[in-house]
Protein backbone atom coordinates (compact mmCIF):
# COMPACT_ATOMS: atom_id res chain seq x y z
CA UNK A 1 0.00 0.00 0.00
CA UNK A 2 2.60 2.20 1.09
CA UNK A 3 4.90 1.53 -1.99
CA UNK A 4 1.34 2.16 -4.24
CA UNK A 5 1.01 5.45 -2.41
CA UNK A 6 4.53 6.53 -2.79
CA UNK A 7 3.58 6.05 -6.67
CA UNK A 8 0.88 7.99 -7.08
CA UNK A 9 3.12 10.39 -4.80
CA UNK A 10 5.24 10.58 -7.79
CA UNK A 11 3.23 11.17 -10.30
CA UNK A 12 2.03 13.82 -8.35
CA UNK A 13 4.71 15.34 -7.62
CA UNK A 14 6.13 15.13 -11.10
CA UNK A 15 2.70 16.23 -13.10
CA UNK A 16 3.00 19.52 -11.40
CA UNK A 17 6.27 20.13 -10.50
CA UNK A 18 7.41 20.25 -14.15
CA UNK A 19 4.62 22.63 -14.78
CA UNK A 20 4.13 21.90 -18.74
CA UNK A 21 3.85 24.43 -21.09
CA UNK A 22 0.68 24.78 -23.06
CA UNK A 23 1.59 24.11 -27.19
CA UNK A 24 -1.33 26.55 -28.00
CA UNK A 25 -2.68 29.81 -26.66
CA UNK A 26 -6.35 28.94 -26.21
CA UNK A 27 -8.14 32.38 -24.78
CA UNK A 28 -11.75 31.62 -25.38
CA UNK A 29 -11.78 29.37 -28.08
CA UNK A 30 -14.15 26.69 -26.34
CA UNK A 31 -16.43 28.51 -24.68
CA UNK A 32 -17.08 30.70 -27.77
CA UNK A 33 -17.77 27.50 -29.38
CA UNK A 34 -19.91 26.37 -26.86
CA UNK A 35 -21.64 29.40 -26.97
CA UNK A 36 -21.77 28.89 -30.58
CA UNK A 37 -23.75 25.13 -30.23
CA UNK A 38 -25.86 26.39 -27.80
CA UNK A 39 -26.93 29.74 -30.04
CA UNK A 40 -25.83 31.75 -26.80
CA UNK A 41 -23.93 33.96 -28.75
CA UNK A 42 -24.15 35.23 -32.50
CA UNK A 43 -21.13 35.14 -34.82
CA UNK A 44 -20.70 38.51 -34.09
CA UNK A 45 -19.87 38.83 -30.90
CA UNK A 46 -17.45 34.99 -31.04
CA UNK A 47 -15.82 36.95 -33.85
CA UNK A 48 -15.14 39.87 -31.45
CA UNK A 49 -13.51 37.86 -28.98
CA UNK A 50 -11.64 35.54 -31.00
CA UNK A 51 -10.19 38.23 -33.20
CA UNK A 52 -8.67 39.78 -29.92
CA UNK A 53 -7.52 36.40 -28.71
CA UNK A 54 -5.54 36.70 -32.25
CA UNK A 55 -3.35 39.41 -30.84
CA UNK A 56 -3.17 38.29 -27.17
CA UNK A 57 -1.30 34.86 -29.23
CA UNK A 58 0.78 36.89 -31.02
CA UNK A 59 1.73 38.46 -27.84
CA UNK A 60 2.69 35.60 -25.60
CA UNK A 61 4.33 33.58 -28.80
CA UNK A 62 1.84 31.05 -29.22
CA UNK A 63 0.00 29.71 -31.83
CA UNK A 64 -3.67 29.47 -31.38
CA UNK A 65 -5.13 25.64 -31.29
CA UNK A 66 -6.48 23.52 -34.35
CA UNK A 67 -9.74 24.51 -35.65
CA UNK A 68 -9.30 28.16 -34.29
CA UNK A 69 -8.84 30.38 -37.55
CA UNK A 70 -11.15 27.67 -39.29
CA UNK A 71 -13.87 28.63 -36.91
CA UNK A 72 -13.29 32.37 -37.21
CA UNK A 73 -13.56 31.21 -41.01
CA UNK A 74 -17.45 29.88 -40.78
CA UNK A 75 -18.43 32.44 -38.50
CA UNK A 76 -17.23 35.22 -41.80
CA UNK A 77 -19.59 33.01 -43.73
CA UNK A 78 -22.26 32.95 -41.83
CA UNK A 79 -21.88 37.15 -41.85
CA UNK A 80 -21.72 36.47 -45.85
CA UNK A 81 -18.17 37.64 -45.86
CA UNK A 82 -16.60 35.10 -48.52
CA UNK A 83 -12.99 36.86 -48.60
CA UNK A 84 -12.90 37.05 -44.61
CA UNK A 85 -14.03 32.90 -45.00
CA UNK A 86 -11.63 32.15 -47.41
CA UNK A 87 -8.33 34.13 -45.67
CA UNK A 88 -8.92 32.29 -42.36
CA UNK A 89 -9.74 29.15 -43.86
CA UNK A 90 -6.53 29.09 -45.89
CA UNK A 91 -4.97 30.41 -42.57
CA UNK A 92 -5.95 27.39 -41.17
CA UNK A 93 -3.98 25.17 -43.61
CA UNK A 94 -1.29 27.01 -43.72
CA UNK A 95 -1.01 26.34 -39.95
CA UNK A 96 -1.83 22.91 -40.03
CA UNK A 97 -1.65 21.02 -43.21
CA UNK A 98 -3.48 18.01 -41.58
CA UNK A 99 -6.50 20.20 -42.62
CA UNK A 100 -5.93 20.57 -46.29
CA UNK A 101 -8.21 17.95 -48.15
CA UNK A 102 -11.30 19.38 -45.69
CA UNK A 103 -10.69 22.76 -46.08
CA UNK A 104 -10.33 21.94 -49.84
CA UNK A 105 -13.96 20.27 -49.71
CA UNK A 106 -15.73 23.25 -47.91
CA UNK A 107 -13.79 25.71 -50.82
CA UNK A 108 -15.29 23.01 -53.26
CA UNK A 109 -18.93 23.13 -51.40
CA UNK A 110 -18.77 26.90 -50.96
CA UNK A 111 -17.96 27.24 -55.06
CA UNK A 112 -20.44 25.09 -55.93
CA UNK A 113 -23.19 26.63 -53.69
CA UNK A 114 -22.51 30.21 -55.28
CA UNK B 1 -18.11 34.48 -16.57
CA UNK B 2 -16.92 31.01 -15.88
CA UNK B 3 -15.69 30.12 -18.72
CA UNK B 4 -12.85 32.69 -17.69
CA UNK B 5 -12.39 30.78 -14.21
CA UNK B 6 -11.88 27.36 -16.20
CA UNK B 7 -9.72 29.19 -18.29
CA UNK B 8 -7.07 30.94 -16.24
CA UNK B 9 -7.15 28.16 -13.56
CA UNK B 10 -7.00 25.32 -16.48
CA UNK B 11 -3.37 24.59 -15.63
CA UNK B 12 -4.22 24.08 -12.33
CA UNK B 13 -7.11 22.23 -12.97
CA UNK B 14 -5.30 20.26 -15.15
CA UNK B 15 -2.71 19.42 -13.11
CA UNK B 16 -5.25 18.65 -10.05
CA UNK B 17 -7.40 16.53 -13.04
CA UNK B 18 -4.34 14.37 -13.45
CA UNK B 19 -3.63 13.70 -10.02
CA UNK B 20 -7.30 12.66 -9.31
CA UNK B 21 -7.36 10.68 -12.92
CA UNK B 22 -3.81 9.13 -11.09
CA UNK B 23 -5.60 8.13 -7.99
CA UNK B 24 -8.59 7.13 -9.79
CA UNK B 25 -7.67 4.64 -12.08
CA UNK B 26 -3.80 4.14 -10.78
CA UNK B 27 -4.51 1.47 -8.49
CA UNK B 28 -7.41 -0.02 -10.53
CA UNK B 29 -6.03 -1.22 -13.79
CA UNK B 30 -2.75 -2.14 -12.00
CA UNK B 31 -1.42 -5.08 -14.07
CA UNK B 32 -3.57 -4.44 -17.50
CA UNK B 33 -1.81 -2.40 -19.53
CA UNK B 34 -3.41 -1.47 -22.61
CA UNK B 35 -1.89 -2.90 -25.73
CA UNK B 36 -1.12 -0.13 -27.95
CA UNK B 37 0.12 -2.06 -31.01
CA UNK B 38 -1.81 -1.49 -33.25
CA UNK B 39 -2.39 2.68 -32.10
CA UNK B 40 1.67 2.75 -32.94
CA UNK B 41 1.80 0.97 -36.21
CA UNK B 42 -1.29 3.54 -37.08
CA UNK B 43 0.19 6.59 -36.08
CA UNK B 44 -2.48 8.80 -36.46
CA UNK B 45 -1.85 12.62 -36.09
CA UNK B 46 -5.08 14.39 -37.39
CA UNK B 47 -8.10 12.88 -35.44
CA UNK B 48 -12.01 13.49 -36.20
CA UNK B 49 -14.29 14.06 -33.14
CA UNK B 50 -17.70 13.14 -34.06
CA UNK B 51 -20.10 14.45 -32.15
CA UNK B 52 -20.44 12.83 -28.95
CA UNK B 53 -24.07 10.10 -28.48
CA UNK B 54 -25.92 11.33 -25.54
CA UNK B 55 -27.27 8.61 -23.60
CA UNK B 56 -28.02 10.57 -20.63
CA UNK B 57 -31.49 12.42 -20.19
CA UNK B 58 -29.74 16.04 -20.27
CA UNK B 59 -29.66 17.50 -23.96
CA UNK B 60 -27.22 19.58 -23.28
CA UNK B 61 -24.78 16.78 -22.97
CA UNK B 62 -23.79 16.63 -26.71
CA UNK B 63 -22.57 19.87 -27.54
CA UNK B 64 -21.30 20.43 -23.77
CA UNK B 65 -18.70 17.80 -24.23
CA UNK B 66 -17.76 18.26 -27.95
CA UNK B 67 -16.68 22.10 -27.48
CA UNK B 68 -14.49 20.96 -25.06
CA UNK B 69 -12.77 17.88 -26.91
CA UNK B 70 -10.42 19.75 -28.24
CA UNK B 71 -8.00 21.04 -25.46
CA UNK B 72 -6.92 17.75 -24.37
CA UNK B 73 -6.32 16.28 -27.49
CA UNK B 74 -4.39 18.99 -28.82
CA UNK B 75 -2.15 19.52 -26.39
CA UNK B 76 -1.60 15.92 -26.70
CA UNK B 77 0.24 16.74 -29.77
CA UNK B 78 -3.01 15.92 -32.22
CA UNK B 79 -4.43 17.68 -35.20
CA UNK B 80 -7.89 18.01 -34.52
CA UNK B 81 -11.29 19.15 -37.39
CA UNK B 82 -13.18 22.23 -36.29
CA UNK B 83 -15.62 20.77 -34.12
CA UNK B 84 -18.04 23.50 -35.01
CA UNK B 85 -17.32 23.15 -39.28
CA UNK B 86 -17.43 19.28 -38.73
CA UNK B 87 -21.02 19.34 -36.99
CA UNK B 88 -21.68 21.57 -39.69
CA UNK B 89 -20.68 19.44 -42.50
CA UNK B 90 -22.85 16.39 -40.76
CA UNK B 91 -26.06 18.35 -40.68
CA UNK B 92 -25.31 19.87 -44.10
CA UNK B 93 -25.09 16.42 -45.84
CA UNK B 94 -28.88 15.52 -44.21
CA UNK B 95 -27.55 14.33 -40.48
CA UNK B 96 -28.94 15.99 -37.74
CA UNK B 97 -28.09 13.46 -34.61
CA UNK B 98 -25.22 12.14 -33.12
CA UNK B 99 -26.45 8.15 -33.56
CA UNK B 100 -26.67 8.91 -37.46
CA UNK B 101 -23.59 10.69 -37.48
CA UNK B 102 -21.75 7.60 -36.16
CA UNK B 103 -22.93 5.33 -38.91
CA UNK B 104 -21.18 7.29 -41.64
CA UNK B 105 -19.06 4.66 -43.30
CA UNK B 106 -15.23 5.21 -42.20
CA UNK B 107 -14.20 5.03 -45.64
CA UNK B 108 -16.48 8.14 -46.27
CA UNK B 109 -15.15 10.37 -43.31
CA UNK B 110 -11.84 9.54 -44.90
CA UNK B 111 -12.51 10.85 -48.17
CA UNK B 112 -14.48 13.97 -46.61
CA UNK B 113 -12.16 15.19 -43.85
CA UNK B 114 -8.43 13.43 -44.78
CA UNK B 115 -8.35 11.99 -41.06
CA UNK B 116 -5.75 9.16 -39.76
CA UNK B 117 -8.38 8.26 -36.88
CA UNK B 118 -11.56 9.32 -35.74
CA UNK B 119 -13.26 9.63 -32.08
CA UNK B 120 -16.23 8.15 -31.20
CA UNK B 121 -17.77 9.22 -27.98
CA UNK B 122 -20.58 8.31 -25.81
CA UNK B 123 -21.74 10.34 -22.74
CA UNK B 124 -23.16 7.97 -20.38
CA UNK B 125 -23.95 10.45 -17.17
CA UNK B 126 -24.55 13.65 -17.67
CA UNK B 127 -26.32 16.42 -14.92
CA UNK B 128 -26.59 16.98 -11.48
CA UNK B 129 -28.87 15.15 -8.95
CA UNK B 130 -29.60 17.46 -5.99
CA UNK B 131 -30.82 16.14 -2.72
CA UNK B 132 -31.51 17.56 1.08
CA UNK B 133 -27.85 17.95 1.40
CA UNK B 134 -26.38 18.59 -1.23
CA UNK B 135 -26.34 18.84 -5.27
CA UNK B 136 -24.01 16.28 -7.35
CA UNK B 137 -22.68 17.01 -11.01
CA UNK B 138 -21.43 13.89 -12.65
CA UNK B 139 -20.10 13.32 -16.09
CA UNK B 140 -19.15 10.08 -17.65
CA UNK B 141 -17.90 9.50 -20.84
CA UNK B 142 -16.58 6.63 -23.14
CA UNK B 143 -14.34 6.71 -26.49
CA UNK B 144 -13.38 4.81 -29.28
CA UNK B 145 -10.34 5.27 -31.08
CA UNK B 146 -11.01 4.29 -34.80
CA UNK B 147 -7.86 4.06 -37.74
CA UNK B 148 -9.84 5.64 -40.73
CA UNK B 149 -7.53 3.14 -42.92
CA UNK B 150 -7.41 -0.18 -41.55
CA UNK B 151 -10.55 0.50 -39.38
CA UNK B 152 -8.69 -1.06 -36.48
CA UNK B 153 -9.80 0.36 -32.97
CA UNK B 154 -6.79 2.24 -32.20
CA UNK B 155 -7.43 2.57 -28.76
CA UNK B 156 -11.03 2.97 -26.11
CA UNK B 157 -11.04 4.42 -22.70
CA UNK B 158 -13.89 5.59 -20.14
CA UNK B 159 -13.58 8.77 -17.64
CA UNK B 160 -15.77 9.88 -14.76
CA UNK B 161 -15.58 13.63 -13.01
CA UNK B 162 -17.85 14.53 -10.24
CA UNK B 163 -18.93 17.40 -8.21
CA UNK B 164 -18.93 15.63 -5.17
CA UNK B 165 -14.95 13.93 -5.75
CA UNK B 166 -13.43 14.77 -2.49
CA UNK B 167 -16.44 15.46 -0.58
CA UNK B 168 -16.68 11.90 0.99
CA UNK B 169 -13.09 12.29 3.20
CA UNK B 170 -11.19 9.32 1.77
CA UNK B 171 -9.84 11.60 -1.05
CA UNK B 172 -7.02 13.11 1.47
CA UNK B 173 -5.39 16.39 0.52
CA UNK B 174 -5.69 16.04 -3.02
CA UNK B 175 -10.07 15.44 -2.93
CA UNK B 176 -10.00 18.63 -0.85
CA UNK B 177 -7.83 20.03 -3.56
CA UNK B 178 -10.05 18.92 -6.21
CA UNK B 179 -13.13 19.98 -4.29
CA UNK B 180 -12.08 23.51 -3.84
CA UNK B 181 -11.33 24.33 -7.60
CA UNK B 182 -14.70 22.09 -8.33
CA UNK B 183 -16.75 24.15 -6.24
CA UNK B 184 -15.26 27.16 -7.04
CA UNK B 185 -16.08 26.66 -10.93
CA UNK B 186 -19.22 25.42 -10.16
CA UNK B 187 -21.03 27.61 -8.05
CA UNK B 188 -20.36 30.29 -10.71
CA UNK B 189 -21.78 28.17 -13.65
CA UNK B 190 -25.58 28.03 -14.51
CA UNK B 191 -25.33 24.87 -16.52
CA UNK B 192 -23.22 23.18 -13.47
CA UNK B 193 -22.01 19.85 -15.48
CA UNK B 194 -20.63 21.67 -18.34
CA UNK B 195 -17.50 22.54 -16.19
CA UNK B 196 -17.79 18.91 -14.66
CA UNK B 197 -17.85 17.72 -18.88
CA UNK B 198 -14.60 19.75 -19.14
CA UNK B 199 -12.48 17.77 -16.25
CA UNK B 200 -14.40 14.37 -17.41
CA UNK B 201 -12.72 15.33 -21.34
CA UNK B 202 -9.63 15.71 -20.00
CA UNK B 203 -9.17 12.79 -18.24
CA UNK B 204 -10.86 10.69 -21.02
CA UNK B 205 -8.54 11.91 -24.01
CA UNK B 206 -5.28 13.78 -22.97
CA UNK B 207 -2.22 11.74 -22.86
CA UNK B 208 -0.23 10.56 -20.20
CA UNK B 209 -2.80 8.82 -18.08
CA UNK B 210 -2.89 5.20 -17.08
CA UNK B 211 -3.85 3.13 -20.36
CA UNK B 212 -4.68 6.53 -21.89
CA UNK B 213 -4.56 8.14 -25.14
CA UNK B 214 -0.37 8.34 -26.55
CA UNK B 215 0.88 11.58 -27.42
CA UNK B 216 0.46 12.32 -30.65
CA UNK B 217 3.21 14.32 -33.37
CA UNK B 218 2.72 17.99 -32.70
CA UNK B 219 3.85 17.23 -28.91
CA UNK B 220 7.19 16.77 -27.39
CA UNK B 221 6.60 14.09 -25.62
CA UNK B 222 5.77 12.39 -28.91
CA UNK B 223 7.35 8.97 -28.50
CA UNK B 224 8.05 8.72 -25.01
CA UNK B 225 5.08 6.45 -23.58
CA UNK B 226 2.91 3.46 -24.02
CA UNK B 227 6.25 1.74 -24.01
CA UNK B 228 7.87 2.55 -26.92
CA UNK B 229 10.63 0.58 -27.82
CA UNK B 230 14.50 1.91 -26.82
Amino acid sequence: MLTRLSFVGALVLSGCATKPQPLYYWGDYQPQVYGHFTKDTGPQEQIESLEAGLEKARASGKPVPPGYLAHLGILHAELQRPDEMRKYFEAEKTQYPESTAYIDFLLRKYKQAK
Amino acid sequence: MQFEILNVRFVKTACLAVLAGALATGCATRGQAFDYTAFKQSNPASILVLPPINSSPDVAATYSMLSQVTLPLAESGYYVFPVSLVDETFRQNGLSNPPEMHEVKLQKLREIFGADAALYITIKQYGTSYTVIASESRVTAEARLIDLRSEKVLWKGEATASSAEGRNSNGGLVGLLVQAVISQIVESASNRSHPIAGIASYRLLAAGMPNGMLYGPRSPKYKTDGNAQP
